[in-house]
């Protein structure tokens, strides 16, 4: 957890505040409630900046620091926001053997960012992931949720590319 | 009625090769032909050879169709499906004879496995309960409820043999008999569906391809240790799996196999969805339990077992997918019947997932007992490109890699520990020979660095350690005292560790130094990786034979490394060489070369 405070400004709107304490008011009672009422909050927002887990303390009334705690423990919890194309490749052991490692390196050297991290037009981020399920096609890539297999380090650009026109 | 029905996998591995594709042009077709009343089209769960997909069997020839497109479809539906000729051309090939076609299961992939866990994955629509009752769905825990006692239940799967699939092989029937044995108001069942094993994807299938399986057993176990809760702890990387366990539960609930009163007898039991965020150690019974009450999902030291206190401080059992996927079948067809597959200590079958350099890979179930041998050159068709086997990794990041020598020990939870290994979940991945041993104990080790909850000491910074001698070996800076540090460390790492996580951390660094030491000390002293993937030390070189001298690798060089006259050969500095392969790529005369 390199960056743990998002750099930018968070801008959140009266809507999704109003969807969330929705969902704070829907989950409350429930046992275990915290983590299902930050999956929601990922969707609403796409991330979970320090104002949005603040609301979620003070709406279930406990502290900052449990929240905290919960985002910073799990990987699919995300402090910073992520691009409109979210590139994740998959670094299972069976993508490994077959050389997603280099489809990751491709893709750093590609895009100029490192796993992590978002290309400063907000378009491409970069993570790796373990293992999407889809291991009878290895090396995996994902961008969004469309599932790319049997990749090959040269594929890369070509399928980068058709992201071009948006 | 219908004359035909195709059934097209519609699990993750067909998905992501475009099988929704495939379904909406099928279906597309079928209305303008004006079949739709005659042929009936299922989405399946996954058929096990996702290396093939998209897979499309028509019934009731049985001809199954492999990486189908949906260019293919127009033909399909009128050679097929309206004259009734078999398209050869797009079957899988192994099952085409001169004059008829081989039915599935007597491929080589299909022959020798056994289906139990697996059963009505690829066969039934899993958003339909009503084709999950039609195999028998749901009787068994009808049986149990209105004929036998929670006592009865225990001892049939104790006499079973059943033992634990996902990771240590505990066995289940005693598992439950413990949770039985303590009074309290409330109880839990619990399944762990996070499968964060990298490689393993069993328990997806089988939530995809069989959701209801899951819902009766976890029943059958709440009857047996008297729970009225359920919780599935299910990993959000798997949406389609989610979205069908979620259908399934509300319609057992719609039928009456969830909620008050089951079959009249009055057992109350519910299920409930709890999502995984992505953390491997949540695979640990306390961890799991822990994460369910919305905190870090950080194992808690044992004793007090779950059974007595686990999710809530209540007692509870938590099983695998895999585990509950075969209790309908034992309580159906007996303790006697299951026990009498597999080896003497372990029983039943058990899927695994083949994956890495291997032809078939996909999703097998065979008899524990079968040797590795079977698996990879049989069922999986062997290795592609005529390399050869070097190991097979089973147990993910806790297990160990397996070589060329125990090919032939029938495999089951005690042999695979005897030889340095473990059942884990069931991932096996074969490598061969362009992988490098010291690079994949490194791969796995970083993973277990990322995954360390961080409770305990030995697991959080022993790991750590673990990883920087390996990085170090790695990279031609080691000497040969690291090597029995490293030793060292993971013998006091597996001793010391709070939880499973850390407990078998160490496995796959003292399997393949076990096996493969020859590869570590060509690193440390040799500086040399002999599968040539360790990039630092691997050179490139220019061969003056064939080098033009035409100076593109020297301007296309980042760190002006190349040098050399026009027309002459030229040389790579290799103090300077950052081992980018950029002059590699561009040379048209194919005169650079690593090694």
């Amino acid at each position: 957890m390199a960056n743990t405070i998002s750099s930018l400004k968070f801008s959140g709107t009266k809507e999704q505040e109003a969807e969330l304490k929705k969902v704070i008011a829907e989950y409350k009672d429930q046992k275990g409630a915290l983590m299902p009422i930050m999956q929601h909050a990922q969707e609403i927002y796409g991330y979970l900046p320090i104002e949005v887990q603040t609301m979620i303390a003070e709406g279930l009334d406990i502290p900052l620091e449990e929240v905290y705690g919960v985002a910073t423990f799990y990987a699919q919890f995300a402090l910073n926001p992520k691009g409109r194309y979210k590139i994740s490749v998959c670094l299972g052991t069976a993508c490994y053997v077959k050389g997603s490692g280099e489809v990751y390196e491709r893709l750093q050297t590609i895009l100029g960012i490192k796993g992590g991290e978002c290309t400063p037009d907000g378009k491409f981020s970069l993570e790796a992931c373990r293992c999407v399920g889809a291991c009878g096609l290895a090396p995996v890539m994902m961008i969004n949720d469309e599932v790319y297999g049997r990749l090959n380090p040269d594929d890369v650009e070509d399928i980068l590319n058709r992201y071009n026109d948006k | 009625m219908y004359r035909s029905h195709v059934l097209i996998c519609g699990g993750t591995g067909c998905t992501s090769s475009g099988s929704a594709q495939v379904i909406d042009a099928l279906e597309k077709e079928l209305k303008k032909n004006d079949l739709e009343n005659e042929i009936k089209v299922i989405r399946t769960g996954c058929f096990g050879l996702c290396a093939l997909g998209p897979i499309m069997v028509v019934y009731p020839e049985g001809a199954f169709y492999s990486m189908v497109r949906p260019e293919d479809i127009p033909e399909i539906v009128s050679e097929h499906l309206l004259k009734g000729r078999i398209v050869k051309r797009l079957l899988y090939q192994e099952t085409v004879e001169a004059d008829t076609i081989k039915t599935l299961d007597n491929t080589d992939f299909y022959r020798k496995q056994m289906r139990v866990a697996l059963k009505n994955c690829g066969v039934i629509d899993p958003e339909n309960i009503n084709e999950y009752i039609a195999y028998d769905g749901y009787q068994a825990l009808g049986k149990v409820l209105t004929e036998m006692t929670p006592a009865q239940v225990i001892d049939t799967i104790k006499a079973s043999g059943l033992r634990g699939r996902g990771g240590a092989g505990f066995p289940t029937g005693l598992k439950w008999s413990f949770a039985a044995k303590y009074d309290n108001d409330q109880k839990y069942v619990c399944c762990n569906a996070d499968e964060g094993d990298p490689g393993a994807f069993m328990d997806r299938s089988i939530l995809e391809g069989d959701p209801n399986v899951l819902i009766e057993a976890m029943a059958i176990a709440g009857y047996a240790i008297g729970a009225s809760q359920g919780y599935v702890y299910i990993r959000a990387e798997y949406p389609i799996a989610v979205k069908r366990l979620s259908i399934a539960i509300k319609e057992a609930r719609e039928m009456g196999f969830l909620g008050k009163d089951i079959f009249g007898s009055g057992f109350d039991f519910d299920l409930d969805i709890r999502l995984g965020s992505g953390a491997f150690v949540c695979g640990e019974e306390t961890a799991l339990m822990t994460s369910i009450e919305g905190h870090r999902g950080e194992p808690r030291p044992r004793p007090p077992f779950p059974a007595e206190k686990g999710l809530f401080q209540k007692p509870s059992v938590l099983n695998n997918v895999e585990t509950y996927a075969n209790i309908p079948q034992i309580i159906l067809r007996g303790a006697e019947w299951f026990a009498s597959i597999g080896t003497e200590k372990s029983k039943g079958t058990k899927v695994f997932a083949l994956g890495g350099k291997i032809n078939n890979t996909g999703l097998v179930e065979v008899p524990m007992g079968t040797t590795l041998r079977t698996i990879v050159e049989e069922i999986g068709g062997g290795i592609p490109n005529g390399k050869k086997f070097k190991a097979a990794q089973t147990g993910g990041p806790s297990g160990g890699c397996i070589p060329a020598e125990h090919l032939d020990v029938p495999i089951d939870y005690d042999n695979l520990i005897a030889i340095g290994s473990m059942m884990g979940s069931g991932g096996l991945i074969v490598m061969d020979e362009d992988t490098c041993m010291v690079d994949i104990a490194k791969f796995f080790l970083e993973f277990t660095v990322d995954e360390s909850c961080g409770k305990c000491t030995p697991c959080r910074i022993g790991t750590k350690r673990m990883y920087e001698l390996l990085d170090k070996i790695s990279k031609g800076k080691a000497r040969m005292e690291d090597l029995d540090q490293l030793d060292k460390l993971a013998h006091y790492i597996k001793e010391n560790s709070l939880c499973g996580l850390g407990q078998t951390a160490p496995n796959p660094v003292l399997s393949t130094i076990r096996y493969f030491r020859d590869e570590y000390v060509a690193h440390i002293k040799d500086k040399r990786c002999p599968a040539g993937v360790c990039k630092e030390l691997m050179n490139y070189y220019i061969d003056e034979t064939k080098c033009k001298g035409c100076t593109l690798c020297a301007r296309n060089c980042p760190v002006g490394a190349i040098s050399g006259n026009v027309k002459e050969p030229h040389i790579i500095n290799r103090s300077k060489c950052i081992k980018c392969g950029a002059c590699m790529e561009k040379c048209k005369f194919g005169a650079i070369e690593k090694h």
